[in-house]
């Protein structure tokens, strides 16, 4: 047992920290594949030669990104098998389709059409070359789309069934996977904040390049589309944050407890702005959860439920048996933890007399053990846990990462406003002073820091279930030692940090490089 | 249910298959070191590089399909043979930062170092993935009990043997296979540097000679494997899906399903009508084509064989019954109902792929075009 929960752990690190990296990579991917498609479609309308010289320094900073999100994502997909084997049978019916569309729709599609955006220039004609560039960012948001489907179904099972024969679930229903509104708000919220982590990226080296003065007009150009791309993305990304909270109030109510440290709660509830979390506390010991708490009175119902006297339930209410039924409204006394967890219990003996039965032909019994299936199946993973306690996220992580997450969105709202607004003015203004570029270039870490912290929020939040209320992860993994996977855990980590050192460092001397010519007169190589 | 079962397989091999033709770019990526200055070796790495991400992105979209249409596969192979695939995948991840970063300024480990990343990528990527099919072919050690997700202390339905992998890849049979793979992806790259690069004869009569003795030792190695398969034992299921031992099943597949060994057959010999026209004639530069295709059409016939005629396409050589059949393995019927829909966008796939290919590839690459490209690996 002691070895199960070694290896669940070890994995758990592994497929984090394989995550953690990949997102450093993928959002600048989907942000900068946007901005350099609007600088070349300019570049194409006004055959300026300086938006070709433009396109092509941020194309090559996307070329370097790029080839550390495709190499840290292909590990991402096999791990689902190498370490997640139980997982990839029990719901691989229903997340292995998303993957392989992702593949045929959408990889093929970035990975053809970059290798034009790069090599094409002088082979193929101006009109084709701009058609590609567009491509390889449609091409990113389909991959963002299709992976966000698999993530979001993870979060919120829809459109199976469960089948005893095969132990597995089946997929019944393709549109209510695809269509779900959790993933539909997913996609939106995660593409959009790459729009902004681009952005950051592009104004905060243009600052830097104001800073060093050779080429103010290039990086006042640029600033000018990822201004308006970043205001754009922050707004909106905000927008479908809002509609985040309202999905997660209504899937997964004790996430949206977690991150609020709300134990015990209240119509009217208030959202915690500033405060830090008991980590001795558990629930029921009827401990303080936040010390030093100032809240925004009524702002957690408004947040949730976009209705200021609404019920929110903490994770005690939850244990006991508050739920949040489709429509977003509690219901009191639902089946409380502790019944769940029998439940759970229930469904699998069922489960294993449907076994006996099936291998003795027996039909009738059969029938019986199905009915108790089905009747118990909807809490299937409560059956692993050992106490109601089990099925509470981190609070502490998740409560953090929210505040981050939602912190640094309000300051990148007011920066975009200034960015935008200054670089629209032809006048002396606020690019031209030193201190403002260097808050332009400080803020990339705080976007980036912004953007993980999102993914920390959704993933942490969501523990202790794979797949929400059916698989925990105890039960989800490979049968490997877990000297295995710390082993290759610790190859990952000293592979990544190599290739995150060096890819920081090329990105930087390029920069350097180009900032001490002039771009536009460069002779062109 | 069946047909679609049969389909998938069949979709499942032509992926495989093209990955195998692919590999050529790993094949390339062994050929590095031995070039006669850096400009020849800046030359081969930047016409492999308008290549590399076609094969990385076959690759995940391989595993990708596999894991939709047969999840069971995906469940017991890659979290049973844990190594292999690891050191498949830590080669992959370095292929693909090394040809974006090995020229660049700032790069932290310099040109030689992820030269040898590729080259170990190269040596690496063809022969462990040769030793996968391998253990398609001639089985590997593990049980698959899917009562066990009932177990709370030992939930894994699939147990594999202790050594995760590092049996498979130290086992002859599948070292073949890997072997196989490694001289015929060598063979292709040579072919595809005479069609891709123009640097002069002397370049091309060195690739002319390395084609030649790569596809010589292809062609024995292939021999021996071909000699070794059609004499192994496979694993067969009746109509009750009872799994058992059946001697000669993969001779008697070939006979059974005489059109796929016909395709093998056209297969073998277009890869060596490739082989041999270059051989006779200096100036041919087409070879690629020839063995290209026949690689495809040879190894999807081989891998459509090691599923169809109720045969077991990863035997378990512990417990017969464990092993995976594209019926016991497979998705639902629904889903993949839904995946066949998505396949009918494959053929615009490959159109747009093929245009692609042929912008970017002519006129051949050569050192002046090099010297002026803005984003040269
Ligand atoms: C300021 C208002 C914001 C609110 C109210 C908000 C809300 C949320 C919520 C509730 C989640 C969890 C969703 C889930 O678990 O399913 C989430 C996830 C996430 N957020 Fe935000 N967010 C905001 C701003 C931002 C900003 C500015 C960024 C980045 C630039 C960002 C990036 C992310 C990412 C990457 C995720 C993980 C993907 C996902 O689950 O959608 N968020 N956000």
């Amino acid at each position: 047992m002691d070895e199960l929960i070694n290896v669940v752990d070890w994995s758990r690190w592994q497929f984090a920290l394989t995550a953690i990296v990949h997102w450093l990579f993928v959002p600048l991917t989907i942000g900068l594949s946007l901005i350099i498609g609007i600088m070349e479609t300019v570049y194409y309308r006004t055959r300026n030669e300086k938006w070709l010289r433009i396109t092509k320094f941020w194309m090559t900073l996307f070329g370097i990104n790029f080839a550390c999100g495709v190499a840290t994502g292909l590990i991402l997909e096999f791990e689902f098998g190498t370490n997640w084997s139980n997982y990839s049978w029990f719901v691989g019916d229903i997340f292995g389709a998303p993957l392989a569309i992702e593949g045929i729709v959408a990889f093929f599609l970035e990975s053809t059409f970059i290798a034009v955006m790069f090599f094409g220039w002088k082979r193929v004609s101006p009109r084709f070359h701009l058609a590609a560039t567009w491509l390889t960012a449609i091409g990113v948001a389909l991959s963002a789309l299709w992976i966000l489907v698999a993530n979001a179904w993870m979060q919120y099972p829809a459109g199976m069934e469960f089948d005893p024969e095969q132990m597995r679930n089946v997929m019944v229903s393709f549109k209510d996977v695809v269509l779900s509104p959790v993933a539909v708000n997913k996609f939106f919220h995660t593409v959009l904040s790459g729009w902004v982590l681009g952005s950051v990226f592009v104004v905060g080296v243009s600052c830097w390049l104001l800073i060093k003065r050779n080429n103010r007009d290039f990086a006042l150009r640029s600033i000018k589309v990822a201004g308006a791309v970043g205001l754009a993305g922050i707004v909106l990304t905000m927008w479908t944050g809002d509609g985040s909270a309202v999905e997660v109030s209504k899937y997964q109510p004790m996430k949206l407890a977690a991150m609020e440290g709300l134990y015990s709660g209240s119509e009217g509830q208030g959202l915690v702005a500033f405060g830090f979390v008991n980590t001795d506390k558990r629930p029921f010991d009827g401990q303080k959860a936040i010390h030093a708490e100032v809240s925004i009175p009524k702002g957690l119902s408004i947040l949730a439920r976009h209705d200021a006297d609404a019920f929110v339930p903490g994770i005690e209410d939850l244990i006991r048996g508050y739920a949040v039924n489709e429509s977003g409204d509690t219901v009191y006394k639902d089946v409380s933890y502790a019944r769940r967890i029998e439940m759970g219990k229930t469904a699998r003996q069922a489960l294993r007399d449907y076994d006996a039965a099936m291998k003795r032909g027996d039909a009738a019994a059969m029938a019986s053990a199905k009915r108790i299936i089905d009747d118990n199946f909807r809490y299937f993973g409560y059956g692993y846990l050992n106490a109601p306690e089990d099925a509470v996220p981190p609070v502490a992580v998740s409560f953090y990462s929210f505040r981050v997450m939602v912190m640094a969105g309000g300051y990148l709202l007011l920066f975009f406003i200034v960015v935008a607004w200054a670089s629209w003015r032809r006048k002396v203004n606020l690019l031209q002073n030193r201190w403002f570029c260097i808050l332009g270039l400080l803020t990339i870490p705080v976007v980036w820091i912004c953007s993980e912290a999102g993914w920390v929020l959704a993933e942490v939040g969501r523990q202790p279930w794979t797949i929400e209320g059916l698989l925990p992860v105890n039960a989800a993994v490979s049968a490997i030692s877990s000297g295995s996977v710390q082993t290759t855990f610790w190859l990952f980590v000293a592979l990544f940090t190599v290739l995150l050192v060096a890819e920081v460092s090329i990105m930087v001397r390029h920069i350097r490089r180009k900032a001490e010519t002039d771009m536009f007169y460069e002779p062109e190589k | 249910m069946e047909a679609l079962q049969s389909y998938w397989w069949f979709l499942i091999s032509l992926l495989g298959a093209l990955l195998v033709f692919l590999l050529f770019v790993q094949g390339g990526q062994t050929m590095l070191f031995c070039s006669h200055s850096s400009m020849t070796r800046n030359l081969k790495v930047n016409s492999l590089g308008r290549k590399w991400e076609l094969t990385y992105t076959t690759l995940v979209v391989f595993g990708g399909a596999f894991f939709a249409s047969f999840p069971l596969f995906y469940s017991t192979c890659f979290g049973g043979a844990y190594w292999l695939w690891m050191l498949i995948l830590l080669s992959f991840i370095l292929q693909a930062v090394s040809y974006e970063f090995r020229r660049k300024p700032g790069n932290l480990l310099g040109t030689r170092v992820y030269d040898a990343f590729l080259f170990f990528n190269g040596c690496a990527g063809c022969i462990l993935l040769g030793v996968a099919v391998g253990m398609m072919i001639f089985g590997a050690d593990f049980t698959v009990t899917k009562g066990n997700i009932l177990d709370g202390g030992q939930p894994v339905i699939s147990v594999w043997n202790p050594s995760h992998g590092l049996e498979a890849i130290f086992n002859w049979r599948n070292l073949l296979v890997g072997f196989t793979v490694l001289f015929l992806a060598r063979t292709n790259a040579a072919l595809y540097f005479i069609n891709s690069i123009e640097e002069g004869t002397a370049f091309r009569a060195r690739q002319r000679r390395a084609a030649l003795v790569n596809g010589a030792v292809f062609v024995v190695l292939f021999l021996a494997l071909v000699a070794v398969i059609f004499t192994s034992d496979g694993y067969g299921y009746d109509a009750d899906g009872v799994i058992s031992e059946v001697p000669y099943k993969y001779a008697d597949n070939l006979m059974s399903l005489w059109w796929l060994g016909f395709i093998f057959v056209v297969g073998v010999v277009m890869v060596l009508y490739g082989l041999g026209k270059t051989a006779v004639r200096r100036v041919y530069n087409h070879g690629i084509v020839w063995t290209g295709a026949g690689t495809v059409l040879a190894i999807l016939a081989l891998m459509c064989l090691l599923g169809y005629n109720d045969t077991a396409f990863l035997p378990s050589v512990t417990d017969p019954q464990s092993s995976l059949t594209i019926r016991n393995s497979s998705s639902s019927y629904f889903t993949l109902k839904v995946m066949t829909w998505v396949s009918v966008l494959s053929p615009i796939v490959i159109a747009y792929i093929a245009v692609v290919w042929r912008k970017l590839s002519k006129p051949p690459l050569t050192p002046t075009e090099l010297e002026h490209e803005h984003d040269a690996y």
